[in-house]
C-alpha cells in the first residue's frame, strides 16, 4: 500500500542555516504519528514545508500519490492537507461560525462543488459541536479562552475535510484536563478516518497518542519506530537530556 | 435588506435628490453633489481593497487620473459618448490594477502603501510628458450647456450628476454584494491572516488581484466624467493629494468593515468640504480630513458605523 504522504530527502536552508537535511518521512493512511523534537530542530519548518508555507529546496513531497511540490497553500489544502497553527490564528473579525464556514466555502465547496447554505450552516454546527463549541457560534474569537482557541483552530481545519491533519503543538500551554480534552479530540478525529500527524512537547499527551514516533534534531530524523522504542533509543535520549 | 429592496431604495434615493435639484432650479446642488458622489464612488472602491483585504492604496490618484486621461484621450483621437468612455476607463484602470496587483502583492503594509504611492509618481510623470493628452500644461474640454436626452433637454452639469450618481450607486451595489458573498469572506480573511487564510484553502493571491482589478477600475468609472466637469485638465488636479487623501479618510472615517462607512463617511466628509468651500475657502479642505482623521483614530478606530455597532451592542447588553 503506498502512504498517504512521503516526504522524500527534502531539505531548506534559511541562509547558511541549515533546517531540514535531507528528511525522509512516510505516514500512511489513518495512521496517528507523532513527531517530537527540541526546540529548533526543524519541526514547524517540516511541517510549513509540507504544507506549503515554504517551498522546499530539495527533495519532493508526495501527497495521495501525487507530487504536490511547488503547489501553493492553498492547492495543498484542497487536495486534503490541513493544519493548525502553533499559535492559534483565528479569523478575529469572524465569529466562531463563519471561521468554520471559510474552509467549506473555499476547499469543500471546490472539492465537491456548490454547497448549499442550510449544508454549510449544518456542518457549521456540527463542527462546533464536536469541539463543544456550538453555544458560542456567534462569539467573536476574542471572546473564547486558550483552550477554546485551540479547539476552534482544530474544528476550523477539520472544516475542510482533510485526509491528512497536522496539529502543531495543540496542546502548549494547557492544563492537564484541557490536554485531555484536545488529546479526546484529536483520537476522535482519527477514528472518523483522518491521518493525523502531531507535533508536540508534552510527552506524555505524544505517547497516549501516538502509534508511531519519529523524531528530529538539528534538521536531521534522528529516529523513526514505536513509541516505547524510540524514548529508549540512545541518540533520542541524548539529544534531549545531553550526554 | 434584500438586493431588491435596496435597488428600489438606491433608486429612490437618487431620484429625489436628482427632482428636487432640477425643481428648485439649484445648479450649485449639482455641482456640489457630482463633487460628493464622486467621493461615495472613489470611497467605496478604496474600501473594496483597502477596507475589505486590508491593503491600504494610497495610489487612488493615480486610477482616478487613468480615467480622467482616458476621456482626454478619446477626446481627442475619436470623441465618444461619457458612458462609453465611463466603461472604456472602467476597463483600462481595471488593466492596470491587475497589473499593480501582479507587482506588488507580495509586499504587505507600509511596503504595499509605498509601493501604490509609487505608481501615482510614475504615471503623473508619464501624464506630464505626454504631449498628446495635454502634457504639464493641460488639456481643455469643451462641452456644451444642454444635452438632449429622449428628447428631454437638461443642463450638462445635470446629466454628469446623473451619470456620477449611476457610478456611485454601481461602486455601492458592487461593494455590497461582495461583502456578502463568498468574495467577502475571503477578503475578509486575507485582512485578519493571510497565512491562515491559505490554510483554510483561501487563493489569497487571486483574491488580492480580483481586489486591485475591482477597485481600480471603480475607480477610473470615477475620473472619466471628471474631465467634462472641470473643463480644463492638468496633472496637478487629476492627481490631485485630495483624490488621495479622501478615498483613505472617507471610509476610515465612515468604518472600513463595510460598505456603508465609506459612503457615511463620504457624504459626512464631502458635505462638510462643499460647506467650507462656499463659507470659508476650499484651502481648508484637506485641514478638516487631516483632523477629523486624527480625531477618529483616536475615539472611533472603527469609525463611525463601528462607533454605532459598539453603542448599540453595549445598549442591547444593559
Amino acid at each position: 500500500m503506498s502512504a498517504l504522504l512521503h516526504v522524500n530527502n527534502i531539505s531548506k536552508r534559511f541562509g547558511g542555516f541549515v533546517a531540514l537535511d535531507g528528511i525522509e518521512l512516510e505516514v500512511q493512511q489513518g495512521e496517528r504519528l507523532g513527531l517530537i523534537g527540541p526546540n529548533g530542530s526543524g519541526k514547524s519548518t517540516l511541517v510549513n514545508c509540507i504544507c506549503g508555507a515554504l517551498q522546499n529546496e530539495d527533495g519532493q513531497v508526495h501527497f495521495d500519490g501525487a507530487s504536490i511540490n511547488g503547489l501553493a497553500a492553498h492547492e495543498r489544502t484542497h487536495r486534503g492537507l490541513a493544519r493548525s497553527f502553533q499559535l492559534p490564528r483565528p479569523f478575529h473579525s469572524l465569529n466562531l461560525a463563519d471561521n468554520i464556514r471559510v474552509p467549506m466555502l473555499y476547499t469543500v465547496h471546490k472539492r465537491t462543488g456548490p454547497l448549499h447554505a442550510d449544508t454549510v450552516d449544518a456542518r457549521c454546527v456540527e463542527l462546533l459541536s464536536l469541539v463543544g463549541l456550538d453555544k458560542k457560534a456567534r462569539q467573536m474569537p476574542r471572546d473564547l479562552t486558550q483552550v477554546e482557541m485551540r479547539k476552534l483552530e482544530l474544528a476550523r481545519a477539520v472544516a475542510a475535510e482533510p485526509k491528512l491533519l497536522i496539529a502543531d503543538e495543540s496542546m502548549a500551554g494547557l492544563s492537564h484536563s484541557e490536554i485531555e480534552d484536545i488529546l479526546a479530540l484529536l483520537i476522535q478525529l482519527n477514528e472518523r478516518g483522518i491521518t493525523i500527524i502531531l507535533i508536540e512537547h508534552i510527552m506524555s499527551a505524544v505517547m497516549k497518542f501516538s502509534q508511531r514516533l519519529a523524531v528530529l534534531v538539528s534538521g536531521k530524523k534522528i529516529a523513526d519506530g514505536k513509541p516505547e522504542d524510540v524514548v529508549r533509543n540512545p541518540e533520542v535520549v541524548r539529544a534531549y537530556l545531553g550526554q | 435588506m434584500s438586493t431588491l429592496q435596496f435597488s428600489i431604495v438606491s433608486a429612490v434615493v437618487g431620484a429625489v435628490v436628482y427632482v428636487c435639484g432640477h425643481l428648485f432650479g439649484i445648479g450649485y446642488l449639482f455641482f456640489a453633489g457630482y463633487t460628493i458622489l464622486q467621493f461615495v464612488a472613489l470611497s467605496s472602491a478604496w474600501n473594496i481593497l483597502g477596507g475589505y483585504c486590508g491593503y491600504v492604496n494610497f495610489g487612488s490618484a493615480a486610477f482616478f487620473a487613468l480615467g480622467a486621461y482616458t476621456t482626454v484621450f478619446f477626446y481627442k483621437f475619436y470623441p465618444l459618448p461619457i458612458p462609453v468612455l465611463i466603461v472604456i476607463a472602467a476597463v483600462v484602470s481595471g488593466i492596470v490594477g491587475l497589473g499593480m496587483g501582479y507587482l506588488t502583492l507580495r509586499l504587505r503594509g507600509a511596503f504595499f502603501a509605498i509601493a501604490t504611492l509609487a505608481l501615482a509618481v510614475v504615471l503623473q510623470t508619464l501624464v506630464v510628458n505626454w504631449d498628446y493628452v495635454g502634457g504639464s500644461r493641460g488639456a481643455y474640454i469643451v462641452r456644451s450647456d444642454t444635452i438632449t436626452i429622449a428628447g428631454f433637454t437638461i443642463e450638462y452639469i445635470e446629466y454628469l450628476f446623473l451619470l456620477m450618481m449611476i457610478i456611485a450607486l454601481i461602486a455601492i451595489g458592487i461593494s455590497r454584494a461582495i461583502a456578502r458573498t463568498q468574495l467577502g469572506f475571503g477578503f475578509a480573511t486575507i485582512r485578519d491572516d493571510e497565512l491562515a487564510a491559505e490554510a483554510s484553502g483561501v487563493p489569497t493571491l487571486r483574491l488580492k488581484l480580483i481586489a486591485t482589478t475591482i477597485s481600480g477600475a471603480l475607480m477610473g468609472m470615477a475620473g472619466a466624467p471628471f474631465p467634462y466637469y472641470i473643463g480644463y485638465l492638468q496633472p496637478a488636479s487629476a492627481f490631485g493629494l485630495e483624490y488621495g487623501v479622501n478615498s483613505i479618510a472617507m471610509p476610515i472615517i465612515g468604518g472600513t468593515t463595510s460598505w456603508v462607512g465609506p459612503l457615511v463617511g463620504a457624504v459626512l466628509l464631502g458635505s462638510l468640504q462643499q460647506l467650507a468651500t462656499v463659507t470659508i475657502s476650499s484651502a481648508v479642505n484637506l485641514l478638516i480630513v487631516g483632523l477629523l482623521l486624527v480625531l477618529f483614530v483616536v475615539v472611533a478606530p472603527n469609525g463611525l458605523v463601528g462607533l454605532v455597532q459598539e453603542r448599540m451592542s453595549m445598549w442591547r447588553k444593559k
